[in-house]
């Protein structure tokens, strides 16, 4: 059933999904900070701005896109679980 | 009615309803005990785990934490908050696929062997042990400061509760406690985090908030604060002094300890399926925004907060700090607990907190007459601090008030949230 497009899918997701990750929290909120810091955003430095909100933000929205790119590939290849309860997220 | 049996009879009713839904919920069987019979709804499991992790040191240090720290506090916003995406995408879902109990058990059956699970139990001890110190610190101050009693009794019955609901409800019991924890524990954060932004910016949601202007000045809040901070010899509130090495390792770490916590992974086996553990590792993560998003907001906030308390006026000017006999009721109130204390180096009568191990700074201070920091302030409690004295102040600005007016309030113990 499960076959190795599933698991490259899958696998390039993920790899995808971490790099936005890196790029926001390591990548704008600390080795580009100083940078990133000369664009003010209302009254915030962007680079500050990125360290304290705007990565948790994105991280937020990296998880619900994770969960439903997962699902969809999930019924593409049939591995979709059967609903043990009729609950919908 | 006064303030103290209002304090016990909401604690009370908070208690009272953790172990209601302790005997309505209680574990039926081993499943029940272990992994809630694996019917906890995403939602509810994602609030859960916002409770679970969320326990003292979000709670009550880090706002504080990061008032002090400024940009260096981010490791911990993004540490504790960036390892949600680690669990989310490489463990929560597989762990969940293998449908065990715990996370040993799942070691034990992966590498065919009983000392790879003795090793991960001992581990699991360890990593358990280790955070619960810390969190009980957290408990002791919490219940002494509402039982009016020392820490030690403090924690004593702190664990006492937990225990007892703990062990009724098994893992069942605790999820939907921790569902009912967390909008306790979420209301009491927001709901004066609010209110203060409102007062000192006038917007209402803290994460705008301090990215805008202060009420009344028109200048940034973030640029208001570096100001004041530098001029008080302490580096800038947005720019760290860790290097960028130290920050980018300290995250790195903090995100790949919250992504193996014991207490959160196993949370994830308590969803019917695969794709509810992946979903609700994302409701986890929004609980938890709430709180980790207002907390850096909060932080700036306290700390013009309790600068230009201190700095009533120009630096270096005669009558620029605040006189101690003046002080306001809530410094007392932890002068009290020892989480506030002020030394008049100068004895002139006047608090000055300033960066005193910058020796830039130090030429200037000598000439005003600066003798050293006269504040020591308990981080850990900072946040508790400010909630106490940011609810109660009503009109407060940074710069409306003359210097040195007093503002005591009579009512001002009823602000603990």
């Amino acid at each position: 059933m499960k076959d190795g497009g599933y698991w490259r899918a899958n696998l390039r997701l993920v790899a995808g999904c971490l790099a936005v990750w890196f790029l926001v929290s390591f990548g704008c909120g600390i080795l580009f900070v100083d940078l990133l810091n000369e664009i003010p955003l209302g009254g915030f430095r962007l680079g500050f701005w990125f360290a304290q909100q705007g990565s948790i933000y994105v991280f937020l929205v990296l998880i619900f896109f994770y969960a439903w790119r997962m699902g969809r590939l999930d019924r593409e290849h049939g591995v979709e679980e059967l609903a043990e309860e009729q609950e919908e997220d | 009615m006064d303030l103290t049996t209002l304090t016990y009879m909401v604690v009370g009713a908070s208690f009272a309803l953790y172990i209601g839904i302790a005997f309505w919920s209680k574990a039926q069987g081993t499943g029940d005990f272990y992994v809630a019979g694996k019917h906890v709804h995403p939602v509810a499991n994602g609030m859960a785990t916002a409770a679970d992790w969320m326990s003292a040191a979000s709670f009550i240090s880090m706002a504080g934490l990061i008032a002090f720290l400024g940009y260096d506090g981010s490791v911990y916003l993004m540490g504790w908050t960036g390892g949600y995406v680690l669990l989310a995408l490489l463990l929560a879902p597989y762990l969940r696929k293998f449908g065990k109990y715990t996370v040993p058990e799942f070691i034990g059956e992966r590498y065919y062997s009983r000392t790879a699970r003795v090793v991960a139990v001992i581990c699991l001890i360890i990593i358990s042990f280790t955070y619960v110190a810390g969190q009980m610190r957290g408990v002791g101050i919490v219940f002494s400061r509402f039982l009016g009693v020392d820490i030690t009794t403090g924690l004593l019955v702190g664990m006492g509760i937990v225990f007892f609901y703990a062990v009724l409800g098994g893992m069942k019991g605790i999820t939907y406690t921790q569902v009912a924890q967390y909008c306790v524990l979420i209301f009491a954060y927001t709901v004066p985090a609010v209110f203060v932004s409102l007062q000192v910016t006038g917007v209402a949601i803290p994460q705008i908030a301090f990215g805008s202007t202060v009420a009344d000045g028109g200048a940034w809040l973030l640029t208001t604060l570096d100001g004041i901070v530098t001029d008080l010899g302490f580096p800038a509130y947005t720019d760290g002094t860790k290097s960028g090495i130290d920050v980018f390792f300290i995250t790195l770490a903090l995100m790949i300890g919250t992504a193996g916590l014991p207490h959160v992974v196993v949370r994830f086996f308590t969803v019917p399926r695969v794709r509810d553990a992946r979903i609700s590792a994302g409701y986890a993560l929004l609980f938890i925004a709430i709180l980790y998003t207002t907390a850096p907001g909060v932080g700036a906030i306290a700390r013009l907060n309790l600068t230009t308390t201190m700095q009533t006026g120009p630096v270096g000017a005669a009558d620029g700090n605040l006189v101690y006999e003046e002080r306001p009721q809530w410094f007392r109130t932890w002068e009290e607990t020892g989480l506030l204390s002020f030394t008049d180096h100068n004895a002139d009568g006047r608090i000055q907190y300033y960066n005193d191990a910058n020796p830039e700074f130090a030429a200037r201070a000598a000439e005003y007459g600066w003798k050293g920091n006269e504040l020591t302030v308990d981080r850990t409690s900072s946040s508790l601090r400010t909630r106490r004295s940011r609810g109660c102040r009503t009109g407060w600005s940074p710069s409306s008030r003359p210097a040195g007016s007093p503002r005591r309030s009579p009512r001002r113990r009823d602000c603990f949230s």
